[in-house]
């Protein structure tokens, strides 16, 4: 499984991306083929104001329903609405198309202590 | 539940992962969830062919004189008059009701054969042990020793007559018989658990991998229409066909009446838990089993908690997004007051109350004339 470079990793296997002040959220491939076809996406409101830890959304699939974490203080400034209607998107580009939710952000601090693309690697083999 | 112990392989442990199943402990044994997607394998069983590893379930044998009397003493449904050649569903009850499990129970020329979860392989063995005792009837735990498969959709008999050279169409549901094939023995069943027609197979645990070419073609020309199948879809696809699963609609918490499965009671007869259950029906049922539909995609999960006009009613057993209606499905124990077909209920999920409404059951129903 190729695992982007260019972002960080939570150990609930959600990833962020983005350097500036607006960081892309998503989760992993690895937990999308975890949880098996993706039926449902909880999308959370534009304007919500999310702190680290706090729940932005939920994924659920056949086999189960699973919450969505923050990693980052800040606003939701956009949705990817074409889950609605296409929750499997998550399934099939879990890293690109997939994407759940875009957070403008004043810092990216909180992030440093994330894994990175071979740390999260490491961590899969042993969540297997 | 929770007792440590080492998870077990079927005899076609090898074949699953080399074809890409992505396994999980399921009842204590290493099945595979899914080999491509659960909905991708749930569409296939519906339109041609699914081959499902079910060689955990459990497979018993009984021989003896007193078999057919005593099965009749243990089981829900009548089998006095069983034939030969004939597969019953049926449960097998506690004294107060309870259901230990759902079973098939075939009789056989020389044998009856009973299929089991595998779940509750060893307390059926030990319930059979003790309430058979006295009597002329012995019984083999052949579940290692075996491996089972299920060939499950409308392309299943076609497909079957190709591969065995046989024509087994008049081998009709629920009946089983047994073949030698090549130098083996193998018992076959015109049943299974996804609402379609199909065969389960059992065959010496050795003689499965050999079959395997045979099912699924060679490797560099694959039989497009037949494809392996995870657990997921066998999920799924007894979901909309409303079948029941221990530990979901069954349990030793409550009798079959109460499960709504009165269809495999006979409560004319004298059977364990007989007693219990006319007690049950003379004071009529409090609730019933019943389908609903809800609005939009979210899964409806056991246990979540039914209401009917701020009152709770009930709770979901089991529930999916039915991959062939498209539509969130559940089945769930409700009130027999708010049991109609078209009543308008609620399910909680979460902090959110979902609309549901109350439907027919099967959710699907294969087609007729295959």
């Amino acid at each position: 499984m190729s695992i982007p470079t260019d972002r960080k990793y939570c150990e609930t296997h959600e990833w962020f991306a983005g350097a500036e002040d607006t960081i892309t959220m998503g989760i992993s491939q690895f937990a999308a083929d975890e949880l098996t076809d993706i039926t449902y996406v909880e999308l959370p409101e534009i304007g919500k104001v999310v702190s680290v830890g706090d729940v932005v959304g939920e994924v659920e699939s056949v086999k189960a329903t699973s919450e969505i974490f923050s990693a980052v203080d800040g606003e939701i400034i956009e949705v990817n609405e074409n889950l609605a209607g296409h929750p499997e998107l998550i399934n099939d580009d879990a890293f690109d198309k997939g994407w759940i939710a875009k957070i403008k952000v004043s810092s990216t601090a909180s992030l440093e202590s994330l894994m990175d693309a071979e740390q999260y690697k490491t961590f899969m083999a042993g969540a297997h | 539940m929770a007792e440590t112990q080492t998870v077990q392989r079927t005899p076609l442990y090898d074949a699953h992962v080399s074809m890409g199943g992505r396994m999980v402990d399921f009842a204590g044994w290493d099945l595979p969830i899914c080999f491509t997607s659960i909905n991708e394998e749930h569409a296939h069983t519906r339109t041609a062919c699914s081959v499902f590893d079910v060689s955990h379930m459990g497979r018993l044998t009984l021989t003896g004189k007193d078999c057919q009397s005593f099965l009749n003493r243990l089981c829900t449904r009548n089998l006095d008059q069983a034939e030969v050649g004939r597969s019953y569903y049926s449960h097998i009850c506690r004294e107060d009701g309870g259901i230990l499990d759902d079973v098939i129970v075939s009789r056989f020329e020389k044998r009856w054969g009973i299929v089991c979860n595998a779940s509750n392989r060893e307390k059926i063995v030990a319930w059979i042990d003790k309430q058979s005792r006295g009597m002329d009837v012995s019984l083999k735990d052949q579940t290692t020793s075996t491996a089972m498969i299920a060939m499950q959709g409308p392309k299943t008999l076609e497909l079957a007559n190709a591969i065995t050279g046989k024509d087994l169409s008049s081998l009709k549901r629920y009946r089983c018989t047994e073949y030698t094939y090549l130098i083996m023995k193998v018992s076959v069943y015109r049943c299974g658990y996804t609402g379609e027609d199909g065969f389960e197979v059992v065959v010496p645990a050795s003689a499965i991998k050999m079959m395997l070419p045979k099912l699924f073609g060679s490797k560099g020309s694959p039989n497009p229409l037949i494809k392996p199948a995870g657990l997921g879809a066998r999920d799924t696809l007894r979901i909309e066909a409303a079948m029941p699963l221990y530990g979901h609609e069954l349990s030793e918490d409550w009798d079959s009446l109460t499960a709504g499965q009165s269809w495999c009671v006979d409560l004319e007869k004298d059977f364990v838990g007989a007693d219990a259950m006319r007690k049950v029906r003379d004071e009529g049922l409090p609730r019933q089993l019943v389908g609903l539909e809800l609005d939009g995609r979210r899964i409806a999960r056991q246990h979540y908690r039914v209401f009917a006009g701020g009152k709770e009613v009930g709770e979901v057993t089991s529930g999916t997004l039915s991959p062939t209606l498209g539509k969130s499905i559940a089945m769930a124990f409700i009130k027999s007051d708010v049991a109609e077909v078209g009543t308008t209920l609620e399910v909680e999920m979460g902090s959110k109350r979902t609309g549901a409404t109350v439907v027919k059951l099967p959710f699907y129903k294969r087609p007729k004339s295959s």
